[in-house]
């Protein structure tokens, strides 16, 4: 797997941007892994009695499909030493086959003299903005 | 029901040291949808310059959340779980965790403000190797939103 370089990014410089399924079975697996079993991310009933719309994703699956553009970019997921998000908006997910889509893109706002570049990535569910002053530090190869 | 100001700099030591796995690192990567070889590939993650397979960036989460739910049990903080909402979180990183990692943590209140008829419960989990290096420090924004009484 390639990495890219330092000298290969500019300031300005795009990363691809992707498009994640977010499906109930993703909540689902998400809770296991991560042991996160708030009942507002698989149980409607619950949900909407707190108020939600539906089901809501866990902020921390979107902050992880975030990830991979960041990691898939860079080709070394051991590269980041700053990662953080606001979750300004939830994701709703609805009950069928399809469930909700996060669209991640990026850009680069500074190349910093340690071999590292800043990054800022935006995130968006059914129209909302679902992060935000989501940013980031990667150290690049030299 | 009010957070207790006077547990801010409270601090919450897990009670033993978590130890990472390659099992829980590809099952948590499973769960992101995250293929990346260094995640599931020792010889890969070798090659890379690691010791073993390597986890994801989100994958400390785990340590914190451990961290934050040891807080919000103490019944001294009063906090209801049931309005608790993510509001941010944070990753710094001095090295990636990779299998074979033993960590031992703590976390820390940092933060407690009201905002707008919520409150804001700030979380810090700083996670250190055997050898006591800093591997990761994670830091959670809990809002607890405001009652309608």
């Amino acid at each position: 797997m390639s990495r890219l370089r330092h000298a290969d990014v500019e300031v300005g410089t795009k990363l691809p941007e992707r498009t994640f399924p977010v499906r109930r079975l993703d909540l689902v697996r998400y809770a296991g892994a991560s042991g996160d079993f708030n009942p507002i991310h698989w149980n409607e009933r619950f949900a909407k009695s707190v108020g939600l719309p539906d089901v809501i994703a866990h902020g921390m699956f979107t902050m992880a499909e975030a990830a991979r553009v960041l990691t898939d970019w860079t080709g070394d997921p051991g590269c980041v030493v700053d990662y953080s998000v606001r979750f300004s908006a939830p994701v709703v997910v609805p009950d069928d086959d399809e469930g909700a889509e996060v669209t991640v893109g990026g850009k680069v706002r500074a190349k910093n003299g340690d071999g590292t570049v800043d990054v800022l990535l935006t995130a968006r569910s059914g129209g909302a903005k679902v992060l935000a002053q989501s940013k980031a530090t990667v150290r690049l190869a030299r | 029901m009010a957070i207790n100001p006077d547990y801010l700099g409270r601090e919450y030591p897990a009670p033993e040291a978590y130890e990472v796995t390659r099992g829980k690192i590809r099952e948590f990567a499973e769960a992101v949808n995250d293929p990346h070889p260094f995640y599931v590939d020792p010889a890969a993650a070798r090659d890379a310059g690691y010791p073993d397979v390597i986890a994801p960036p989100t994958f400390p989460v785990i340590l914190g959340m451990a961290g934050s739910a040891q807080a919000i049990a103490d019944p001294g903080l009063g906090v209801d779980f049931s309005r608790v909402v993510h509001g941010d979180q944070g990753f710094h990183y001095s090295r990636p965790l990779h299998a074979g990692d033993l960590l031992s943590s703590v976390t820390r209140i940092t933060g407690i403000k009201a905002l707008g008829g919520n409150e804001l419960l700030t979380l810090e989990t700083v996670a250190d190797d055997a050898d006591g290096e800093h591997v990761v420090t994670a830091t959670m924004m809990l809002v607890v939103r405001g009652g309608e009484e």
